[in-house]
């Protein structure tokens, strides 16, 4: 019953953040210099008159401010984003195509700052002064500080350009359509690499000092005092006393960047012509496609919010007292 | 204040950063008298490496001085940098300070905002406002303001929860001053501290989003900036490494600089929390 009252209250909480997205973009859309419908057409100098006059009947653009906004918000609710005048497609038939290359890049990249966070953090935390704790927590500060698209063009020149070990841009070769299904894999693995690794290496930076942090805590607890005076080996105490409790903190936080992280990752796909939502945004800011930019930012939040919800699930796996709250 | 200032002396972060820090500054406010022509000039013959044609840094595609650009980018990222969390701090203390000292339905509804704020992806935000409302200075400084404020708000509304309890704000209270009055008379002034460090954090943050949206192609056309120079020249990486190498390390250097500056600042304003 309790888990029932639970999703519910979700539900209601993910319609609530739709709605007031939608209002957010509703208004961006009024209060830009220039006439709505021409905004919704996309700043293209070739728009022509017909196509405005049919916004306009559309969205009803001529009748008062809240009867506007109730239209909007229909069509976003029966997933209708409007039209790439640009493109001469339906926005969510663009955001559909490239929906799935951005997911497997954020969806990576979360996990490897997360996993690669919580090592590097134990190790650093458990040798808490000395000097491997210094090297990775001074990388972990330079990471930190560092443009991530910057951080991108600098692997390339190191792992593409000098080395030659890894193709520089792109989702597959262009010879694919010739490849085997595991060869094909095999392709998409070696362009997800660079990428990957660098969206998730900015974030690996901070839940590692996270990590740290939160390990040199527990295990100044008593109950880990507790476990080695009763003659436990140090691995059984890291395994058994520390790491669920330590991990915690940094998996809640994980949680809050993902917003960020989705931001990332229009960044990085820039970087390295990835063909996701972000080399969409990209490819919309420079034609100035509002329609679409505007259908993106939505989609992208719902992402977040969807992947906020995995990472609440993670956490009660992790720690079973948060179900029972 | 002098043992604060002493304690933030002692760190080292404090010293290396704060000297990090004057340098950048010092190079944004000399920027005009290190290079006094405009860094968008046309400098010498174009693609060339560093050293050559009087160039330390090198020029890019069209050979305009990147050293130029670098300089004079310092000044563009500070004052959006600082700016943009003034923005931010206005609306974060403003919203987290009512929220926490009215409580009730007031408090629900601003929490609800925050939270819903906290979630959207801020830089997708950032883009969406920045394209729509034309980029110059103001609506970077804008956009990047809008974006950055729930962290600040929650952190004040949750000092001020905490520090509204004390007695001598229940004394204030009971001398008949006004409820705005008791806000920001005695609450405020016992809760900043916290608010001041996360601040400095965020002036480092909004540096990265700059130099990420001029990297877009949304930054001020009238203002040379780092972010800019790096997507002007990470099409030529190939042939030209250094056009987005060392705009990126004075982005690297700047951010680094503030985030030791806030860490340290964290020890001294907060002596309880720090551990060393």
């Amino acid at each position: 019953m309790r888990l029932l009252r639970g999703i519910v209250t979700k539900l209601a909480g993910i319609v609530l953040a739709i709605l007031v997205i939608a209002t957010i973009n509703f208004t961006l859309v009024h209060s830009a210099p220039g006439d709505p419908a021409s905004v919704m057409a996309g700043q293209s100098g070739a728009t022509d008159e017909k196509f405005l006059e049919e916004l306009r009947a559309e969205y009803g653009l001529d009748k008062p401010f809240m009867v506007q906004l109730g239209t909007y918000l229909k069509k976003v609710v029966t997933l209708d984003l409007g039209y790439s005048y640009r493109q001469r497609r339906p926005v969510n038939e663009l955001i559909l195509d490239r929906l799935g290359p951005t997911l497997l890049l954020t969806l990576s990249a979360f996990f490897l700052s997360l996993i690669g966070g919580v090592v590097f953090g134990t190790l650093a935390g458990l040798r808490h002064g000395k000097w491997s704790d210094l090297a990775i927590s001074l990388v972990a500060l330079l990471l930190y500080a560092t443009p991530v698209f910057w951080l991108g063009l600098m692997l390339v020149l190191i792992f593409s350009i000098q080395l030659e070990w890894l193709p520089a841009f792109g989702y597959v070769d262009m010879r694919a359509s010739s490849f085997g299904r595991l060869e094909y894999a095999w392709d998409v693995l070696r362009h997800l690499f660079l990428p990957a690794i660098t969206l998730g290496a900015i974030y690996m930076a901070v839940y590692t000092r996270l990590m740290r942090a939160s390990l040199i805590e527990v295990a100044a607890e008593d109950h880990v005092k507790t476990a080695r005076a009763k003659g436990l080996g140090e691995g059984a105490i890291l395994r058994g006393h520390m790491l669920r409790n330590a991990a915690l903190p940094v998996v809640t936080f994980a949680g809050l960047q993902v917003g960020a992280l989705v931001g990332g990752a229009v960044v990085v796909e820039t970087v390295f012509s990835w063909p996701g939502l972000g080399r969409l945004t990209f490819d919309a800011v420079t034609a100035r496609d509002y329609p679409v930019l505007l259908g993106i930012f939505l989609v992208m939040s719902v992402l977040v919010i969807v992947v906020n919800i995995l990472t609440d699930l993670l956490q009660r796996l992790i720690d079973p007292r948060i179900a029972v709250r | 204040m002098n043992k604060t200032l002493r304690t933030f002396l002692r760190r080292p972060a404090g010293i290396v950063g704060l000297t990090l820090l004057g340098l950048v500054c010092l190079v944004a406010v000399l920027a005009p008298l290190l290079y006094p022509a405009s860094p968008w000039d046309i400098a010498g013959m174009p693609f060339a490496r560093p050293g050559e044609d009087g160039m330390v840094f090198g020029s890019d595609t069209l050979g305009r001085d990147i050293a130029a650009g670098v300089v004079h980018g310092a000044r563009v990222s500070l004052i959006i940098g600082v700016t943009s969390t003034i923005a931010a701090l206005a609306i974060g203390v403003t919203l987290g300070a009512v929220a926490g000292f009215a409580g009730g339905m007031t408090d629900r509804v601003i929490v609800r905002i925050t939270e819903i704020f906290q979630t959207i992806p801020n830089f997708v935000l950032a883009i969406l406002l920045v394209a729509i409302l034309t980029p110059t200075l103001s609506t970077i400084i804008f956009s990047i303001g809008l974006v950055s404020w729930p962290p600040l708000a929650r952190l004040t509304r949750s000092q001020v929860q905490s520090v509204a309890q004390r007695e001598f704000v229940q004394a204030a209270r009971c001398q008949g001053q006004s409820a705005a009055s008791v806000l920001v008379r005695h609450v405020l002034p016992n809760a900043i501290s916290p608010i001041i460090v996360t601040g400095s954090l965020t002036v480092a943050a909004a540096i990265l989003i700059e130099a990420a949206l001029s990297f877009m192609g949304l930054g001020d056309p009238n203002h040379m900036s780092w972010g800019y120079m790096i997507g002007a020249g990470r099409t030529v990486i190939r042939q030209a490494w250094w056009m987005s190498v060392f705009p990126g390390l004075a982005i690297l250097l700047t951010v680094v600089a503030i985030n030791l500056v806030g860490e340290a600042l964290n020890d001294a304003l907060n002596p309880r929390i720090s551990r060393s």
